[in-house]
This record gives structure tokens, C-alpha cells and sequence, in this order.
């Protein structure tokens, strides 16, 4: 079974038996390659050993439309670095050995036309990536052009809802989605606001009420402990980006705030080391 | 022109592609705008309250028709029949503005109160800040912090006329990083702002309706020819591509006529193999930009490249997927100037002719030794703005 969906599969029957401690499942996105070009797989371990959920890991974008200056400028940052598509899957390449949380890539699609579609899948199922978010990649283009390649490579394609998208789209997207469905709590670009708000309260009743198959995770605004609560209690979990950049732009001893950000966040205090 | 209408095989199709290329290459936040406007405009547009109001606009604030004028000593020395037409005198001084109107009435109909645009050179952001302020809306000019440094008449006019001008600070700080923020702006601001695109680029519908919009351009060069020879169609039509909106709307009514050569010309830059270039077809390969599966310089990662060209105009890494399908198919013939070649052809207009065109129009000039045309036949050439805003580089070769 795919990573993603046995992850919140179990977390469904652990809510069940309501013994879980975590309010929700956090995901949590940084850009490969950043702050240094060898960070991807420090920064992807300490999210692990720190007790994310599931990670994001995303593709550097000379032109990334859906993301705020800080995921941008980490972009631009991480392009300068030398980080590439090619240079990303050479880095993962043994990452299984260690990592089990499910991992997907985040990132927009003109890299992946270039890479091509086929060996792009190829390369993320021989790596032991669990699922795609193309943000730019339509969702008549996925389906009829892309679905049964995902499909044959055992990825998941994750797709987004807005405060803006309509009922019957979001009906469509739960449809053909698998795993998660990835709701943008506020109409915004990556990192632009903060928290929950009464307006955000009613897209999630909203959201809530039509019982969608498939769970959801909250992003965009969420950065800490009482974010990732509140988001939480409209959904699986949440996903935080921008406010995880900012730590990797202020570390300097990435392994350590790279944990101490994730159990903040998370708050268990009984794991805590003193 | 309703007979060629109902066989164009070179338009958009019901999804919104142009063979290839085309689509809506967008995120979900972007979603529920761009289909508002797809659901909306050919209704809108065909409307007769909203025809009259353009067309009337166009004709007493624009001065359309803008004029075909046979230029004959130009003529003289290429030993053919060359007939500009006039976009360099619409108000604000290009095509730029008929998009613009357009879009502007369109923006009214849709219930919005605010405009969001990009803008390079300047040349669109001045056209749009100046329907906002015929129209009293509120307007937003995205600008590359270095085109700001290097635009500064362009800039002082938008904010005379009323906008914001504000400056993309991440990447290039250029055109394409402009582009972004004005879309990040509008994922932003969904409900109550219209985008204004320059150019025949972006998301379907985009490339098809701004198309419309500058398509009064080969209307009207069609009855005003057959004036002029008695034939409405040219055997060559030229003009420059940057995004390709001036192109868009000289090719219009000839797609389907196959006898008219279209010819679209790029910035070469300082050479197309100088690594200075804007020239997207000679150096770009299939990919996606700013909402469309088009043609764009890229790396081998697919990254988009900074394009490079003296005309502020034509530095865009992509072109429209319309003329993306024109190149594939064959159907138009591409060709590139470098920036020295359209300084010299704006010397020769200028000396010739006594019209001082745009760098951006220049380039179109620039390939009329090249182009093979012979004495019996008719070139028209879209001159699609003036140059009063390249002074500054004009006058660096003066002496």
C-alpha cells in the first residue's frame, strides 16, 4: 500500500480508538538544496527523527507562481546552489534505507515536461517517493495524459482546493484524488498570512459537511504549535512551508532546530528531551 | 471576413489549445478566475453594448483607423511595394492600448474593482494605467525592480495617470518576474480584481481573447489595402514578437489565407548564439510558461532563462502558444534581428520615411533586405509603436 495512504489509514483507526496524542498529522515542505545544496537529506532525517509525518520535499522553481517571497527566495537560493531535478533524485537515491515516512515532491511542471513525465515517475518509484504536487499541472491534462502513468508508478497526485473552488469541483477533485486532498485555507500564495480565521472557520464547517472521501490537510498560514491546533481540528493534520524555510534560513545547527521546531510544533511533551 | 471566419483552422480550439500548445497551466488559487473570464468573454465580447462601446472608444479615444501608409522610398530601396501600418499613432503610442480598452470594458462587465497588470518596458503598464483612469478604477502596475531603474519616463507617467507601481524584487527582477507578481496578486485578491496580460500569453483564454482585442489591426489593414491596390491581402504580413500580441492581431485575418506569408521576427539580441538573446524559437524548446504549454528559452533542467534584447519589448523568454502552433506547423516563417540590425532599420525609417519606431517595431524593419520580396508584390509591415520612449538608446548612436 502507498505510504501516504496506510499513514492515514492508521491514523483514522488510532483516532477511532481516540488514544493518539497528536492533535493531527503534520506535513512539512522544504526546498531541496537549501540553505546548502548537500542539506536535502540532513533536512529530510531530522524531520523524521523529529516527528514529522510526512514531508514535502520541493523541487526549485526559477518561476514559482503559487509561492510567497520566502519559499521563492529559497528557490532562488537553492537554484543558484546547483540544485537540479537530476541532482534532487541523486540525493534521495539510498534515502529508504533510512527514511520511512512517506515523501512526496512538490514543485511545478515544466521540470518534470523536461525530465519527461515516464522516466520522472520511473526515477520517483525506484527512489521510493510516494506521491506529486504539480500545482501547475491541470487536472483534464493529469487525467487524461498522466493518471495511468502516475498510476503504474504506484504515485499519488495531490491536489489542491481554495476557499474559491466551487462544490462541484471539489466534488471532481475528491474523486479522482488519492491519499490527501491539500486545502489552501485563505486565498493567498504560500506564507502571505497567518492563523485561522472566522472566514477560514466557515470554508472548513464548509469543507466538513460535504464528507469527502478522501481527508484533508490544511495549508498555507499555519507556522506553530497553536496554527498547526487549530488546523488540526478542521482536518487530518496540516502542512507547514514558509515558517519552516525561515528556520533553515536562521539555523545554525540545522539537525537540532530542525527537531526542536517539529516537537514544538507538535508539542508532545512527554517525548521532550529535557 | 465572415467567410474566412468559419474555416480558421489556426485558432483556439473548445479546450483552448492551438494545436500543441495552449492550456491552462494554472494552480488551483487561479482556478476560479480564469474560468469566470473563459465562461464569459466570447459572450460578452459579442455583445452589442459592448461592441459599441469598444469600437467607439477605439475610433474617438485611440484614433483608429490608424492609417496604411505606402512608404515609397522605403519602397524604392527594398524593390517591392511596402505599406506600414500605423499602430505607432494610438494614443499612448502602440498597439498596447486596444488590448487594453478591451480589456478594461471587460473588466467592468465582470464586476470588478480593481486592476492588476505587468509590465516591462512600461509600454502596457502605461496603456493599462490609462483605461484605469478613463474608466476610474483602481490599478496595480507590476514592475521588475531593474526595468523601474531603467524605465524611469514610463514609470513617472503610470504613477501621473494614478497607478501603483510596485516592484518584483525576486529572480531576474524583470518582464517574467512581473508577470509572477501580478499573479501572485490576483491568487491573492480573487474576487474583485481583474488581471490585465500585455500580450497574447497566459492562461486559455487569455491568448485567444487579447488576440481579439488586436485583431482590428489586420481588419483593418484588409479594406484599407484594397484601397490602396485593389487586393485586400498582402503577400507578406511582418511583425516583431516579443509575447506576440502586436503579430496576433496583424495575422488575424489572414491565418487561414495561406497565399500571406506571415512572417514574425524576434530579438536576436547581441546574436542568437551570444547567449544574449531573446530569439524563443531559434533557442526555446516545448514546456510550460505563465499558464500555457508554449515554446520558451529554458535550461536543460527547465528553468527559464533571462532572455536578453535592447528592446525592452521583446526580452520575454516565451511566446503566445498561437504563434508557438504557427512555428510548429509551418504556417509562419520566423526570423530574428539583432539589436544592432533594428537600431540601423530605425535609422533607415527614420531617414527614409521621417517615423522614428519603436526598438520593438525596429526589429520587424530590420529583415526587409532579407525577406526575398519582389516588385510585383506587397509587403505590410506593422509598425507597432514609436520610439519617442528609446530616445535615450537612440541618441547614444546619434553622431
Amino acid at each position: 500500500m502507498n505510504r501516504i495512504v496506510s499513514l492515514f489509514k492508521n491514523f483514522n483507526a488510532n483516532a477511532d480508538a481516540a488514544d493518539h496524542k497528536a492533535p493531527g498529522l503534520l506535513n512539512v515542505y522544504f526546498t531541496a538544496g537549501f540553505p546548502e545544496l548537500n542539506d536535502t537529506m540532513r533536512v529530510l532525517q531530522a524531520l523524521q527523527d523529529g516527528g514529522a509525518d510526512l514531508v514535502e520535499i520541493g523541487m526549485p522553481y526559477s518561476d514559482p507562481v503559487a509561492d510567497g517571497e520566502t519559499i521563492q527566495k529559497s528557490n532562488d537560493r537553492a537554484l543558484e546552489n546547483g540544485m537540479t531535478v537530476r541532482v534532487l533524485f541523486e540525493q534521495l537515491r539510498n534515502m529508504r534505507e533510512k527514511i520511512t515516512v512517506p515523501v512526496l515532491l512538490m514543485g511545478y511542471i515544466n521540470p518534470v515536461l523536461q525530465y519527461g513525465i515516464e522516466a520522472f515517475c520511473e526515477k520517483c518509484a525506484e527512489t521510493g517517493l510516494d506521491g506529486l504536487i504539480l500545482p501547475d499541472m491541470p487536472m483534464d491534462v493529469y487525467l487524461n495524459e498522466y493518471k495511468t502513468i502516475f498510476d503504474a508508478h504506484g504515485l499519488l497526485n495531490i491536489f489542491l482546493v481554495t476557499p474559491q473552488t466551487s462544490e462541484a469541483r471539489i466534488r471532481q477533485i475528491d474523486a479522482v484524488s488519492e491519499g490527501f486532498i491539500y486545502t489552501v485555507s485563505s486565498a493567498s500564495v504560500t506564507g502571505s498570512k497567518s492563523g485561522v480565521s472566522g472566514d477560514m472557520q466557515a470554508y472548513f464547517e464548509r469543507l466538513d459537511a460535504l464528507n469527502l472521501r478522501n481527508p484533508r490537510l490544511i495549508g498555507f498560514g499555519i507556522k506553530d504549535h497553536d496554527t498547526f491546533v487549530q488546523a488540526s481540528s478542521h482536518a487530518a493534520g496540516a502542512i507547514i512551508g514558509s515558517a519552516f524555510i525561515r528556520v533553515l534560513q536562521e539555523s545554525d545547527n540545522l539537525e537540532q532546530d530542525i527537531k526542536t521546531f517539529v516537537r514544538e510544533v507538535k508539542n508532545y511533551p512527554e517525548t521532550i528531551e529535557a | 471576413m465572415e467567410a474566412i471566419a468559419e474555416k480558421k483552422s489556426y485558432q483556439v480550439d473548445d479546450r483552448g489549445y492551438y494545436g500543441n500548445f495552449g492550456g491552462a497551466f494554472i494552480p488551483e488559487m487561479l482556478y476560479p478566475n480564469v474560468e469566470e473570464l473563459r465562461e464569459n468573454y466570447l459572450s460578452i465580447i459579442a455583445d452589442p453594448s459592448f461592441q459599441k462601446e469598444y469600437n467607439d472608444l477605439l475610433r474617438h479615444y485611440v484614433g483608429r483607423p490608424t492609417p496604411l501608409y505606402r512608404a515609397n522610398r522605403l519602397s524604392e530601396k527594398y524593390k517591392t511595394n511596402i505599406f506600414l501600418k500605423r499602430e505607432d499613432l494610438c494614443h499612448t503610442g502602440a498597439h498596447k492600448v486596444n488590448n487594453t480598452i478591451g480589456q478594461i470594458l471587460m473588466a467592468q462587465r465582470l464586476g470588478k474593482k480593481r486592476i492588476v497588470a505587468e509590465t516591462g518596458a512600461g509600454q502596457h503598464g502605461v496603456a493599462t494605467a490609462t483605461v484605469c483612469a478613463l474608466m476610474n478604477l483602481e490599478c496595480i502596475v507590476y514592475m521588475g525592480e531593474l526595468d523601474i531603474e531603467r524605465q524611469a519616463p514610463n514609470v513617472a507617467r503610470m504613477k501621473m495617470l494614478g497607478a501603483e507601481v510596485r516592484p518584483a524584487t525576486c529572480g531576474s527582477r524583470t518582464l517574467k518576474d512581473a508577470t509572477n507578481e501580478a499573479m501572485r496578486h490576483w491568487i491573492n485578491n480573487p474576487v474583485d480584481t481583474h488581471y490585465i496580460i500585455g500580450s497574447v500569453v497566459g492562461p486559455h483564454p487569455y491568448p485567444d481573447m487579447v488576440a481579439r482585442f488586436q485583431a482590428i489591426i489586420s481588419e483593418e489593414i484588409r479594406w484599407q489595402l484594397k484601397e490602396h491596390t485593389g487586393k485586400e491581402t498582402p503577400d507578406y504580413v511582418i511583425a516583431c514578437v516579443g509575447g506576440g500580441s502586436n503579430a496576433a492581431g496583424a495575422f488575424y485575418h489572414f491565418l487561414d489565407d495561406e497565399t500571406v506569408k506571415l512572417v514574425a521576427v524576434e530579438a536576436a539580441g547581441l546574436g542568437l548564439t551570444s547567449g544574449h538573446s531573446a530569439a524563443t524559437t531559434a533557442l526555446g524548446k516545448p514546456g510550460v510558461l505563465h499558464g500555457s504549454r508554449t515554446i520558451l528559452m529554458q535550461t536543460e533542467d527547465g528553468q527559464v532563462v533571462e532572455p536578453f534584447s535592447i528592446s525592452a519589448g521583446l526580452d520575454y523568454p516565451g511566446i503566445g502558444p498561437q504563434h508557438a502552433h504557427l512555428y510548429a506547423s509551418g504556417r509562419g516563417i520566423f526570423m530574428s534581428a539583432t539589436d544592432e540590425e533594428a537600431v540601423q532599420a530605425a535609422f533607415e525609417l527614420t531617414r527614409y520615411e521621417g517615423i522614428i519606431p519603436a526598438l520593438e517595431s525596429s526589429h520587424a524593419l530590420a529583415i526587409l533586405g532579407r525577406l526575398g520580396a519582389t516588385e510585383n508584390e506587397t509587403v505590410v509591415l506593422n509598425l507597432s509603436g514609436r520610439g519617442d520612449k528609446d530616445m535615450a538608446t537612440y541618441m547614444k548612436y546619434i553622431d
